[in-house]
């Protein structure tokens, strides 16, 4: 026992000596190792937080009502608004929405249940798939043109025409993000209703569809916010300021980050200041939908 | 020697430490009367053969299955016992690259003939999964799910569901949270669940992979007593890892090993012996099973 607790006293003498000294995490290395990495940080969100401190300060005398409910005006330049361009913008999305979603859903359950992955048409689909989420917005613009072309619109600056390019602009989004959501689903859910005697069909749309809601949703609305924030391939489409609100498909319409671009290359200040404030307004609702996709995915993810 | 008898504390043992004589009086009804043979097989397999593209992963299995009997299907890891169970209700079809070669029949029909959809072959031989499955639903709806999907003709829903809830012995304890979600009940309630869910489309068959293995000791043996009362109703085929289990509750056991290929080291699955429980554990025929049973391998 006592020779023991010698060797044991011993031990912790020798082990004591060796814990003493200057920390090697905090060497000059480690440490100008560190402050680059606060630096990288701090360069992303400082500048990030100043464009919009800047723009906010700048913006802030025509952040009122007016910004709102009136159209834009030449002759009094300190009341435009920016009806025509938020309402054009929720007439966009929705009409986006209706386009993508059941089609970006469609592609993804098919890729996922149905298809046999193991072959080459298939195996195509998918790499072109993560390619062209990575497109240049203003080609889906220059690929709406085409579209509306066909299908014989000689003005191609409407909701359609505009909803078209956003539409395929978000298409790869929504089936990447639904493919994921469907795939979390786990395998014995499926087997479970299969085993019951349901078809392929039937499993995937009482079981694996219901249960992807919420990443479909998150995933969507993400993409949607993508949509709200593009300009360049609505200006290829040809978009221009209107002063009407759209009450159809057809309807002449005007995006809110194009009447922001038009604005801001305007020599007049009180065109500047509006700009700002309008893009404040553009930031607001990007972040609101944000928002809402991360209540959905705290809200309703599930843990299987 | 890994595995050891849920009674060996209180069971006398014997001085090689084998322990089949303890096994074989676990049997709960050891005394009930079994012709050699099931005089009046539900399901059979003749020269059953399965392929997973080039890998031969059960190698000629002749089985059969006795109306009101539990056959416990039994071996090592890998012997494709869960294989042979997937092929009795074409779940197999569901990998890509199987390939099923031989005959499965039920009531004399070749569930693998042409013409025969799997879709039907499953609503008749029912399933239960190794790890507790029920949907992300209420626990009416679990149940409703089967007989709502195949279109069954059901005077009230109600009552089905109260019925299959009271087959698997879970009503008692989920007639007052019937809209709640399934996934507040336990893993054992949660696996009867899946039983009630099974013989809600009121099969001939049902078919369990490893049913308890999941689950603690408690909840093992409720599943175990359900298991005993199902018989008279139904035919059961179970997978299990669990001797002991095997001994408690089946009738008829087959045990299976595996064989590695001499070329490729693929291990093939195929059926050692097949006999009454009480026979396998007490006075097996074959070297293998009683090295397996005494726990000399696997």
């Amino acid at each position: 026992m006592s020779v023991a607790s010698t060797a044991a006293s011993a031990a912790q003498s020798s082990v004591q000596a060796n814990l003493k000294g200057r920390s090697r995490d905090k060497n000059p290395k480690s440490i100008l190792f560190l402050a680059a990495l606060w630096f990288s940080l701090f360069f992303g969100v400082v500048v990030l937080l100043a464009l919009i401190l800047d723009t906010a300060i700048a913006g802030a005398p025509r952040l009122d009502g007016e910004l709102f409910t009136n159209y834009e005006s030449r002759i009094n330049r300190d009341e435009t608004g920016f009806r025509a361009g938020i309402l054009g913008s929720v007439w966009l999305m929705v009409t986006t929405a209706i386009l993508a979603i059941p089609l970006g859903i469609g592609a993804a359950v098919h890729l996922e249940e149905f298809a046999d992955s193991r072959t080459w048409y298939n195996r195509l689909v998918e790499v072109n798939l993560q390619n062209l989420a990575a497109v240049p917005s203003i080609i889906y613009g220059m690929l709406a043109v085409a579209i509306m072309g066909l299908l014989g619109f000689t003005y191609k600056g409407i909701v359609l025409g505009g909803a078209i390019a956003l539409a395929l602009l978000i298409l790869p989004v929504v089936i990447i993000t639904t493919r994921e959501a469907i795939r979390a689903v786990p395998e014995e859910i499926r087997q479970g209703s299969l085993a019951l005697g349901a078809t392929v069909w039937q499993t995937t749309w009482r079981n694996t569809l219901p249960s992807a809601v919420p990443g479909i949703a998150t995933g969507t609305i993400l993409g949607l916010s993508r949509a709200i924030g593009e300009a360049a391939p609505l200006i290829i489409l040809g978009l221009a300021v209107v002063r009407e609100d759209p009450a159809g498909l057809l309807d002449k319409v005007v995006a809110l980050p194009i009447q922001i671009f038009q604005l801001s290359s305007e020599s007049h200040e009180e065109y500047q200041i509006a700009a700002s404030a309008a893009i404040i307004v553009l930031l607001a609702m990007i972040l609101g939908m944000n928002a809402l996709a991360i209540f959905i995915r705290n809200k309703f993810q599930r843990s299987w | 020697m890994s595995i050891k008898p849920a009674t060996a504390s209180t069971a006398p043992s014997t001085h090689d430490g084998r322990h089949v004589d303890t096994l074989a009086t676990v049997h709960q009804d050891a005394e009930r009367e079994l012709p050699a043979l099931p005089p009046d097989p539900v399901m059979e397999a003749h020269g059953l053969n399965v392929f997973y593209g080039d890998f031969h992963a059960v190698h000629d299995v002749n089985l059969s299955f006795g109306r009101n009997e539990i056959t416990a299907l039994i071996g090592p890891s890998g012997c494709g016992k869960s294989t042979v169970l997937r092929c009795l209700n074409r779940m197999n079809d569901l990998v890509t690259g199987a390939r099923v070669e031989g005959e499965v029949t039920y009531h004399g029909q070749n569930i693998y003939a042409r013409g025969v959809d799997p879709i039907a072959v499953r609503t008749h031989i029912g399933m239960v999964f190794q790890k507790p499955n029920p949907f992300p639903k209420s626990i009416y709806d679990n149940i409703a799910y089967g007989p709502r999907v195949t279109g069954m003709k059901v005077d009230s829903m109600d009552d089905l569901v109260e019925e299959a809830l009271r087959g698997a012995a879970l009503w008692d304890e989920v007639k007052d949270k019937l809209k709640q979600s399934a996934y507040g009940l336990s893993g054992g309630q949660q696996q009867r669940l899946c039983i009630a869910r099974t013989i809600a489309t009121r099969p001939d068959v049902i078919l369990m992979d490893e049913p308890c293995s999941a689950l603690d000791p408690i909840a093992t043996s409720r599943i175990e007593d359900l298991m005993m009362e199902l018989r008279s109703d139904y035919t059961i085929i179970i997978v299990t890892h669990n001797m002991q289990q095997a001994a408690r509750v089946s009738d008829r056991t087959a045990f299976f090993t595996a064989r590695p290929d001499e070329t490729t080291g693929n291990r093939t699955g195929l059926l050692v012996e097949f006999d009454q429980t009480t026979r396998i554990f007490a006075n097996p025929s074959d070297k293998r099973t009683e090295d397996y049973i005494s726990g000399r391998f696997g």
